[in-house]
């Protein structure tokens, strides 16, 4: 029939004493570490925290053994992501790299960079950043320009990245280039490349975000040479690899928990007998979530099988998105408060910050990672209408 | 129940509803009673799907397989009355009568005073009964209550939007048996998620016609689909239905209360801005008798408001969510989906359906 169908995963023995030690660990280091509960970017970057979350062994879940994974199913994985996100825990530091980055190094790097980076990442240790979108390719991914040309003994790169989230403070980029010809799908001559951030020369400006936070950066390539072995994968790959990479990017859990803490913040404000009226929006939400969870706990299923869904990935996140917006709209409504940005007020009490945060935050949610119109336009594709 | 069952039990009700529906409608529009339909319904074994296994069904997710493709199809009989009326009389313990059943099961709210489950009733209207011109009229009550056959004396036909029977039915003296329901069965939010199932069905297949007709008809010199406005309001539709389709699997997964109530609340939300993206997609065309697709927005229209609308059960589960304060509400939502650790598998929604 036509349509997607997301089936519920069966959850593998354990599981519920796997949730049951995060919320215990997590109970734990926010007594001890005093962290503000936040969504996965809006979160303090915390290498303390990431280093303990590695040593627990819960970063590089599901990679093999030998090179510092823990061979836990996808399954495993989304139930201590998502319990990290919906408690607010700082995620940030490893998030990419766990995520994405090191997924990527383990399917297409060579033994030498899976046996180097992995076991670090997996250590809490060592962060990604994305180098995707240019100043002239934001949606239009395939229109990238920055170009990498073979040298005598490596590549040289010249361009320009923007919004690259964190160059500022990770080890490592993993940048989409230009190796040859477009072609008539112009998905050819694209091929992914591990930059060194620290150790490449790398110009890194700050781009400050409308909230007044450093979070993405311009990263400049004049001319900068990297040995041979940093190419990801096959050269003219690029295009498969990274489409790989954004399905695992717009599929999980931080797709729909972003706002959780205001959700919470809802409930907590409405008391244990709201008039209908506010039962009705808070029931709103909790029908939109329930169905959301299914959705992206059925995504991870299929990745637990090994498939990429790349449309059913577009559809979570097209919603998700959607959802984690109308939480921060339904509170702003609901409960009398108004929202406090950087800079409004030292003693701002925490819901007005929380929610100055997330309004201010709203924007970037239907952007990143894909815009909304672009996953429409993979999900009208998946229909065979595109 | 085995995939293989399962697959089997749905493509049986496929084959049967994707054959038999059209004409079925045309006899229930002329007035009459589609019973070659029926019979064959019957024979198959379809509406017990629903039972668990060791009462000869494959448990709650097959019934709601049947479900789908009885809305897949626009199905013109009582097929969810009568499967959710023959789970709730072996809940019950009670022999399930010949042909077609179906059920007055009000919500949990309005039970308080149910007259027309109590043994000392003398009369009762009870408005809008699915098919209760041709079908054994059951009622559920408070809990505790039990299940009623009832004897109508009087009916009085009456249709919702897309032409179904909705008959208001007049009782005057006492059930003819009355069986105790255990108190978690919750007759309502059966019909619930039985409706959703149904809705959920709908939607696909007013997705293929969108799909189909936006290929088809050409406009400014390319066909609709070229247009990207068009495609997404396809993504849209495909994403409602889809939203519909993960609720209502979650909570056959995972069978109780807020999964009911969450799975009805998705599809009846699901509904309208499905119904008007497609006919926003057909022109004038779709809004025409003639065309097929009213058989199906129609029933979108009627049966989002059926069982309780989005606004209904979205006030059960806020009341729900909101207690125990916002500490709690995370946990709550785990449990709901079955995923849940051990000592928070508790916190299930006051109004208990099916048990696994």
């Amino acid at each position: 029939m036509t349509g997607f169908d997301f089936p519920p995963p069966a959850m593998p023995p354990g599981t519920d004493a796997l949730r049951a030690e995060v919320r215990a660990f997590l109970t734990e280091s926010h007594a001890n570490e005093g962290w503000r509960p936040d969504s996965d970017f809006g979160s303090d970057w915390s290498a303390s925290f990431s280093r303990t979350l590695g040593a627990q062994g819960w970063i590089g879940m599901c990679w093999p053994r030998r090179y510092g994974g823990h061979e836990r199913s996808a399954l495993e994985r989304y139930v201590v992501v998502e319990e990290l996100l919906a408690a607010g825990a700082p995620v940030y530091a490893h998030w990419v790299a766990d995520r994405q980055s090191g997924p990527l190094l383990l399917r297409f790097g060579s033994e030498e960079q899976r046996q180097t980076i992995l076991p670090r990442i997996a250590a809490g240790e060592c962060y990604f950043a994305i180098g995707m979108s240019e100043p002239d390719s934001g949606s239009d991914l395939a229109s990238v320009r920055t170009r990498a040309e073979r040298t005598a003994d490596g590549w040289r790169i010249d361009g320009t990245k923007v919004w690259t989230s964190n160059a500022h403070r990770s080890q490592y980029m993993i940048a989409l280039c230009r190796t040859g010809p477009a072609g008539d799908s112009r998905h050819e001559g694209l091929s992914q490349f591990l930059i060194d951030l620290e150790a490449d020369n790398v110009q890194i400006n700050p781009i400050v975000n409308l909230a007044g936070k450093h979070d993405f950066n311009e990263c400049v390539f004049e001319d900068v040479a990297i040995p041979a072995d940093r190419l990801i994968g096959q050269e003219g790959d690029g295009w498969r690899q990274v489409t790989g990479e954004l399905a695992l990017e717009r599929s999980g859990p931080e797709r729909i928990l972003s706002t959780f803490h205001l959700f919470a913040a809802l409930v907590e404000a409405a008391g244990p007998g709201p008039e209908p009226r506010l039962a009705e929006a808070i029931g709103r939400l909790t029908a939109e979530f329930y169905a959301l969870r299914a959705m992206s706990l059925a995504v991870a299923g299929q990745l637990e099988k090994g498939d990429l869904p790349e449309v059913e990935a577009a559809i979570v996140k097209d919603m998700g998105t959607r959802f984690e917006a109308e939480v921060a709209e339904t509170l702003r409504r609901a409960v009398p408060v108004e929202p406090v940005g950087v800079g409004g007020s030292a003693n701002a009490p925490s819901l007005e910050a929380a929610l100055g945060a997330s309004v201010l935050g709203l924007p970037s949610f239907t952007l990143r990672g894909g815009t909304n119109e672009v996953l429409r336009s993979i999900i009208a594709r998946g229909l065979g209408v595109r | 129940m085995s995939d293989e069952t399962a697959r089997l039990i749905e493509q049986t009700a496929d084959d049967l509803f994707s054959a038999e529906s059209e004409g079925a409608r045309k006899a229930l529009a002329e007035g009459a009673w589609p019973e070659r339909l029926w019979q064959i319904f019957a024979e198959t074994g379809l509406a017990q799907a629903a039972l668990p296994e060791e009462a000869g069904g494959a448990g709650l997710a097959a019934g709601l397989a049947v479900l789908r493709a009885a809305g897949r199809h626009a199905a013109p009989i009582p097929v969810a009355e009568t499967m959710i009326g023959t789970l709730l009389c072996h809940r019950a313990g009670a022999e399930v009568p010949d042909g077609p059943l179906t059920l007055y099961a009000p919500p949990a709210g309005a039970l308080a005073a149910q007259p027309a489950v109590r043994e000392d009733i003398d009369a009762a209207n009870l408005p809008r009964v699915p098919w209760a011109r041709i079908a054994t009229v059951l009622a559920v009550g408070a809990p505790g209550h039990g299940l009623a056959f009832l004897k109508p004396s009087d009916v009085v036909e009456g249709a919702n939007l897309a032409g179904e029977p909705r008959d208001d039915v007049a009782v005057s003296g006492p059930p003819d048996r009355l069986h105790p329901l255990p108190p978690e069965v919750d007759g309502f939010a059966l019909m619930a998620i039985a409706r959703a199932a149904q809705l959920r069905g709908a939607m696909e297949q007013v997705l293929a016609m969108s799909l189909r007709y936006a290929g088809d008809r050409v406009q400014f010199g390319r066909p609709l689909k070229r247009f990207q406005a068009i495609q997404h309001y396809l993504a849209e539709i495909a994403g409602e239905a889809a939203a519909t389709g993960a609720a209502v699997d979650a909570a056959a997964q995972a069978p109780n209360g807020f999964g009911f109530a969450a799975a009805k609340a998705r599809a009846s939300q699901a509904a309208g801005t499905v119904a008007r993206l497609a006919h926003q997609v057909h022109g004038a065309i779709g809004y025409t008798a003639e065309h097929d697709l009213h058989h199906w927005t129609k029933r979108l229209w009627a049966w989002r408001d059926e069982c309780g609308n989005e606004a209904y059960w979205w006030q059960v589960l806020g009341a729900h969510a909101a207690q125990g304060g916002g500490a709690a509400l995370w946990p709550k939502m785990v449990a709901a989906s079955g995923s849940a650790v051990a000592e928070t598998a508790g916190a299930t929604v006051s109004s208990e359906g099916e048990g696994r």
